[in-house]
């Protein structure tokens, strides 16, 4: 049973199809790339599995249950976790204050989060994770004051919190430099080792190939390939999409 | 040590101040600290979780006429004050289903729509409420022998719920709750995106805030022992507004100088005879042309100043 499944994922706005009958799916343990030109409509093919927008047609299954429809915030409770194209942070908030609200919802009832504190063991992993990400000194700094790259790591750092089994990645790297691009590279790897799931939207193509075991590629929302990293590079109709066709 | 100094000192002079008021100066004290209990509760809708609302004098009201009804009816008030917030505080929910689906200026007129008809609801359904000359003979409560019958007595009633009132504000707002608002109230996708329901956070802050309303209301209507439907009105529901935009929204400290302002402004000035009303909204545009954070940020700067010149404090 995959972990994540989508049938005949379709999404249109208006006339545009932005996703075109798209069946996908992650096996536990697995790290895909989905890739595709600009456009190419895989942004919105996340934003339909976590219901950020309604999916015009098609359907969602994570770890075999149907959850088609469930509203966004139930859906990343199940445990899949996700960042934004552009990154969505609290930027009037602290550092802290962000790292601590993208676990506070995942436990407990309601109510109780009337009357109790914060986890002691969430406050260590936040100091934790800032540490790994090598922006724990700007714990007390509010989210807006802090560089792109920052942000970007910050946002990283968040979506890890709640440990979710799935981690959908959209551009993890673009705007992060090669150092930390490496470090946040081993990291992956690291916590898929320990069985940690990823989907990663990604343009660089180092980072797609040296990182993922499995391919997904994108054009004009249907996907035109599917394959490992060696496949894909010598895929004709992969090359096609990218540099157009000779007439 | 020294803030809970500064603070005994505070209600030191509040608990004396009667002492010193006449009848009508007492009784706008009294009814700041009510209008301080409804503000408070706006700021935790608007100026935390940033969900407007124009309709927190329905809530207000709602409050109000629970108490001068169910008083009317024989029940004891204080079984009835919890009830004017529940009361409130379920309208409320009901208000914020549409802030599921819209926000900023359309939340603001379908609020003030709300207003419009809890105010016609008031006015029409006499039976109820009384119509437009309202509910009159409104008695005030008492604790054994105990009475909170006088004004000089009511006043430290409402001194208490309005410190009851500022005190569950500060614990909702360092709660995650008051957290999840804010989360909402700056990044909705943000919030969604890492598993705060929009849906539970945003009913919450209207349900909470109008709570305070209703518990607001149901303190209001025995201190002026007689309610009627002018006093629920949109423009009532604005004063709460500028209230907190004054004093600074999404500030504890907001909603009190906001109430104070509002509530004694006009009367401190009311020596500038016609020109009073000019004056005051002179200075209500100056705040907000110089003050965008509101009245608040005079206190911190004092805050600020004062350590320093002092030298070793903290």
């Amino acid at each position: 049973m995959p972990l994540l499944e989508t049938q005949k994922m379709t999404k249109d706005f208006y006339k545009l199809r932005a996703v075109n009958q798209l069946d996908f799916h992650v096996e536990k343990g697995e790290i895909v790339a989905v890739i595709g030109p600009n456009g190419s409509g895989k942004s919105t093919f996340f934003n339909c599995i976590t219901h950020i927008y309604s999916a015009t047609a098609g359907r969602v299954f994570y770890q075999g249950r149907d959850v088609t429809g469930l509203p966004a915030d139930k859906i990343i409770r199940q445990g899949i976790g996700r960042t934004f194209q552009l990154i969505q942070l609290f930027l009037e908030m602290t550092v802290f204050e962000n790292m601590l609200l993208s676990v506070q919802e995942h436990r407990g009832s309601l109510l109780s989060r009337l009357f109790t504190k914060d986890d002691s063991e969430d406050i260590e992993r936040a100091h934790e994770i800032l540490e790994f990400l090598h922006i724990s000194h700007l714990k007390d700094e509010l989210a807006g004051n802090l560089s792109y790259g920052q942000q970007k790591l910050l946002d990283f750092g968040m979506v890890l919190m709640p440990r979710p089994e799935l981690v959908l990645l959209d551009e993890p790297t673009s705007g992060v430099e090669m150092e930390m691009r490496e470090r946040l590279m081993d990291h992956i790897r690291e916590l898929n080792k320990q069985g940690q799931t990823f989907v990663v939207i990604e343009h660089n193509m180092d980072v797609v190939m040296n990182l993922c075991e499995r391919i997904v590629v994108l054009d004009y929302g249907e996907k035109i390939a599917e394959g490992r990293p060696e496949e894909i590079q010598t895929n004709q109709r992969v090359i096609d999409a990218y540099f157009g066709v000779e007439e | 040590m020294k803030r809970w100094l500064f603070w005994g000192v505070v209600i030191a002079i509040l608990c004396a101040l009667p002492r010193f008021l006449g009848d009508y100066t007492l009784y706008v004290v009294s009814l700041t600290y009510v209008y301080t209990i409804v503000a408070i509760g706006l700021n935790l809708t608007l100026g935390y979780a940033n969900q407007v609302s124009l309709c927190h004098a329905s809530f207000f009201g709602i409050g109000a006429y629970t108490m001068a009804l169910l008083l009317a009816q024989g029940w004891s008030f204080w079984l009835i004050l919890p009830l004017s917030g529940i009361f409130g505080g379920l309208f409320g929910a009901v208000v914020g289903f549409p802030a599921l689906k819209w926000k900023d200026h359309y939340l603001a007129l379908i609020t003030i729509a709300v207003n419009i008809i809890t105010f016609f609801v008031m006015v029409q359904e006499s039976w109820l409420t009384g119509g437009p000359t309202g509910v009159s003979g409104i008695s005030r409560p008492s604790i054994g022998s105990l009475s909170f019958a006088s004004d000089f007595n009511y006043y430290y009633l409402l001194l208490v719920f309005c410190i009851l009132a500022i005190l569950a504000s500060i614990w909702i707002v360092n709660s995650k709750w008051g957290r999840a608002f804010r989360a909402i109230g700056l990044n909705e996708l943000a919030a969604r995106g890492h598993g705060i329901s929009s849906f539970n956070y945003k009913l919450l802050a209207f349900a909470v805030g109008a709570f305070f309303a209703g518990v607001g209301g149901g303190l209001f209507a025995p201190l002026l022992r007689y309610i009627a439907p002018d006093a629920f009105t949109f423009f009532i529901s604005l004063e709460f507004l500028i209230m907190i935009v004054i004093g600074g929204m999404g500030r504890i400290e907001g909603p009190i100088i906001g109430a104070i302002i509002v509530v004694m402004g006009p009367e401190v000035l009311r020596m500038a005879e016609a020109a009073y009303l000019i004056v005051y909204s002179l200075m209500l545009i100056l705040v907000m042309l110089f003050m965008r954070e509101g009245l608040v940020i005079v206190l911190d700067r004092l805050r600020k100043a004062i350590p320093a010149r002092v030298g070793s404090r903290e």
